[in-house]
């Protein structure tokens, strides 16, 4: 019975959660799947060192972090254009991905010096 | 109309403030570089005292590889392999030091070059350290200002540009890594807090950028890197987590690691040691707890603690399982992972335990009580309040000021050196305390003086008296530097005068927006913070009292404690001033009469010098990554005759350099570091042990000494026909006669 009972909490929670999320602004929604899509290939790639290997470990290490930092920057990005954050209410949204921009280059410059 | 007449008044009186926080922050600079400057010029600033020499010891590598990096270019700089340091090992200099100190120099000397200005790359070097002293009080000011506002800013940059603390490590001549890195160190936080009040990724992206600047110039960066996280932890437990927060911790762990990897004498390590640890795991938490806030603002309070019972009892076991992996990782290393130094922060004792070599230095040891008060001086009383002062809010800023004076307190009671750490976070908090001090107290006196303060004797005193208070402050610093240091009060008066009138005028325009606005209560509430008028005079003048003691101390300090290079030694008698100079006419003359690729043996302390004066090869030198090397050395030293010379021929060794003061008086030679020789290279080779040197466990070089000691190397070497300079053989230094008078050397000869 408890157990019957779990399952339905978690099915209205995930129910509720997929209702909220859908009211989500749809340029969020791509920012989302884009951490997403960076997330699952810093896995990938992860899965794939712990199969092969680590020796050029400068390149796992760029991969996996060049990776991981497009998907802090995007959400960083996420935060930042969200109508619903009061507090970055006077930053446009142009500046915002300007940052984001300058941000990117930087962590890429640095991994292209990495890879090896 | 006259609204905005008093707008455009108050416009103004922002832009005449402006202009007089930078024209002193110009002098705050000029006064930080110039302090420095004593070991230099001597105090009248007619004579010169001494040369502009590079000062110590580890200067003189950085001067070496900064030669080496103008000459040759930054390529050959990366792969430079040294082979006249650690015969017959050598070194690879580009991959085992922190290149930030000397890309510096280089840099500004190249510049300085490309504009037709041909300064050596000595003098370079020599002004690097003020240079960049003046650069940290410009960052200390920004720091502040992020946190308390202006006015503790002004007065925090006046305390750090002449904290004694850090003049001892970069006056004109200490050229070392410390120079830059302390204001890297600054810079870094400052970028830190103005990116987590701000939350602008930009601010973040310039912190990275900043941090690896840090990884370049100094070891100590594995403190950024421990007390940011620390910082961040703090707020997710107390609850003051924001997005502001994420923007400013996870970039930069990102771009921070990588960066840190590019350096090559970090490296791998960036992500290996267990020093970096905390920063990954507090940035895993971070990204769940953002997940977890993201998940609570989209859902029903009620949905969520649904989720939060749910998420619990499955998270429990994915968190136990990821962390008995990790300990069970970090276990699996022999010292956790973690480096010699960093273990010897955590457990004090640990150095003196397992590693001599770390021990030995004298910069390693613990403080005393007086150093405390040598090198912070009044700042030590200051500090308590400031910590009070920042609780008064508690912002995000205010608890990372918190924080990192409460970790630099326990750093710099664990090594001496690390006092350095903790000299900008006093001068941090005292003038955030002074600043709000001067506040209440200015804002009392005006509270009390309605003639003073116009028509608004309630409302008198905002933020920005605190601000004109310490400009007073800084004004009359400036005028206390200068040789006539007679009439500073009359100075202060005027500007309290000013600071009197100045805030007054805005409040007329304050007090037309608000006169029905005001109620009854804040009023009383003013009422309350205000003291009588004769305590705040007095306690006015004894703050003012305080800070004069300060500046003559620092100034003191500056000139008579700090300022003294190594090399060239004074010492004051009745006729006059004496100056040695031995150490350069020693290296100077290995330079002249020997071999070019003769290998000299000294005690390490000397290796740098060697090098770089008299550019011959070395056995072992001041970077000791090697210490099996070492203790050979030290063996030999501590060894007969015979055996020693074995142990030298084996290394191709053709001179030995040791360095004796028992005649002029000068306390720090070999003799007085033979116990450390013993002790290393005991702790390498067994046969040599430190009971044979020591007499009932005293140290002792007279009759009463032990034989071993009388027949070891150094102890012939250093007082081989010592006898013969005043026939007793009375050693100035131990302040006794020594044991062994009239002995032959057999194996080894004096050079003339």
């Amino acid at each position: 019975m408890g157990k019957s009972a779990t399952t339905k909490d978690a099915q209205a929670l995930f129910h509720s959660l997929r209702s909220a999320y859908a009211a989500t602004p749809t340029n969020l929604k791509i920012i989302d799947l884009y951490v997403m899509f960076a997330v699952v290939t810093a896995l990938i790639q992860v899965v794939y060192m712990a199969i092969v290997g680590s020796f050029p470990f400068n390149s796992f290490l760029s991969g996996v972090l060049s990776c991981v930092g497009t998907a802090v920057l995007a959400v960083c990005l996420r935060i930042q254009v969200n109508k619903e954050n009061k507090e970055f209410k006077d930053l446009p949204p142009e500046r915002a991905f300007a940052d984001f921009v300058l941000c990117n280059l930087v962590l890429h410059l640095v991994i292209m010096n990495f890879l090896g | 109309m006259a609204a905005s007449e008093d707008a455009k008044a108050s416009s103004l009186r922002y832009a005449f403030g402006n202009v007089i926080a930078f024209f002193i922050l110009l002098l705050i600079g000029i006064l930080a570089f110039s302090i420095r400057l004593f070991s230099v010029k001597s105090r009248d600033l007619q004579v010169i005292k001494y040369e502009s020499v590079i000062h110590e010891f580890d200067p003189y590598f950085n001067y070496r590889v900064t030669q080496y990096l103008t000459k040759n270019g930054i390529y050959d700089f990366w792969n430079w392999f040294d082979d006249r340091t650690w015969y017959p090992l050598g070194r690879v200099i580009g991959g085992t030091v922190y290149p930030g100190l000397t890309l510096t120099a280089g840099t500004l000397w190249w510049i300085l070059n490309s504009l037709n200005i041909p300064l050596s790359v000595e003098t370079v070097c020599v002004f690097t350290a003020p240079i960049f002293s003046a650069n940290a009080a410009w960052a200390t000011y920004l720091l502040t200002k992020e946190v308390k506002g202006t006015g503790a800013g002004l007065t925090a940059a006046v305390l750090l540009a002449m904290v004694p603390s850090y003049i001892s490590r970069s006056v004109a001549g200490s050229y070392d890594n410390e120079a830059v890195a302390i204001f890297a160190l600054i810079f870094t936080f400052y970028l830190y807090i103005k990116t987590l009040n701000t939350g602008s990724l930009f601010y973040a992206t310039l912190n990275a950028i900043a941090y690896f600047y840090m990884v370049c110039s100094w070891g100590g960066y594995t403190f950024i890197i421990n007390l940011i996280p620390m910082h961040v932890l703090l707020c997710i437990v107390t609850g003051r987590y924001s997005s502001r927060l994420y923007i400013a911790y996870a970039p930069l762990v990102v771009l921070g690691t990588l960066l840190a990897a590019l350096v090559p004498v970090v490296g791998f390590n960036a992500v290996m040691t267990s020093e970096h640890f905390a920063s990954f795991l507090v940035f895993i938490i971070i990204n769940v707890v953002a997940l977890v806030y993201y998940i609570k603002g989209i859902l029903l309070p009620k949905m969520f603690k649904v989720a939060v019972t749910l998420v619990i009892s499955v998270g429990l076991v994915v968190c136990v399982a990821v962390i008995a992996v990790l300990i069970a990782l970090v276990a699996s290393s022999p010292t956790m992972g973690w480096s010699g130094r960093s273990l010897s922060l955590l457990d004090p004792t640990y150095a003196s335990k397992y590693i001599p070599i770390i021990a030995s230095v004298s910069e390693h040891q613990p403080p005393t009580w007086p150093s405390y008060f040598m090198d912070i001086n009044v700042l030590a009383f200051l500090v308590p309040a400031g910590i009070i002062a920042c609780f008064s809010p508690l912002s995000d800023a205010s608890s990372f000021v918190v924080l990192y004076i409460a970790t630099s307190v326990y750093f710099s009671g664990v090594m001496v050196r690390l006092m350095l750490v903790f000299a900008p976070a006093a001068c941090i908090t005292s003038g955030i305390a002074l600043s709000a001090a001067f506040d209440v107290f200015t804002r009392s006196i005006k509270f009390q003086l309605p003639g003073l303060s116009g028509n608004s004797p309630i409302d008198a005193g905002d933020t920005s008296s605190g601000g004109v208070v310490a400009q007073n402050e800084t004004v009359k610093t400036e005028k206390k530097e200068d040789p006539g240091k007679e009439r500073p009060s009359r100075k202060t008066e005027k500007n309290e005068d000013l600071s009197k009138e100045r805030p007054s005028r805005k409040n007329k325009k304050k007090e037309k927006e608000n006169v029905e606005k005001i109620s009854v209560k804040p009023q009383e509430e003013k009422r309350l913070l205000v003291l009588p008028l004769e305590a705040s005079v007095i306690a006015i003048f004894l703050l003012v009292l305080l800070g004069a003691f300060y500046v003559v101390h620092c100034v003191w300090a500056a000139a008579e404690a700090y300022s003294a290079p190594s090399i060239v030694l004074t010492s004051h008698s009745h006729d006059g001033l004496h100056v040695f100079d031995d150490f350069r006419e020693a290296y100077a003359w290995l330079r002249h009469n020997t071999e070019v690729d003769d290998k000299v043996a000294s005690w390490w302390d000397y290796g740098y010098q060697t090098t770089a004066m008299a550019n011959r090869t070395v056995i072992v030198d001041n970077n000791t990554w090697n210490n099996t090397h070492i203790a050979t050395v030290g063996t030999a030293m501590s060894s007969p005759e015979k055996p020693a010379w074995e142990i030298f021929n084996s290394l191709d060794v053709k001179y030995v350099l040791v360095v004796f003061g028992g005649l002029v008086g000068y306390p720090s030679d070999d003799i007085n570091k033979f116990l450390w020789m013993v002790r290393i290279g005991g702790g390498v080779f067994p046969h040599i042990k430190e009971p044979d040197y020591l007499r009932d466990g005293q140290y002792r070089i007279d009759s009463e000494a032990t034989p071993t000691m009388l027949n070891c190397l150094m102890y012939k070497l250093s007082y081989y026909r010592f006898v013969e300079t005043d026939g007793k053989g009375f050693d100035r230094v131990r302040q006794t006669e020594i044991g062994k008078k009239y002995f032959k050397l057999t194996h080894f000869e004096e050079v003339r």
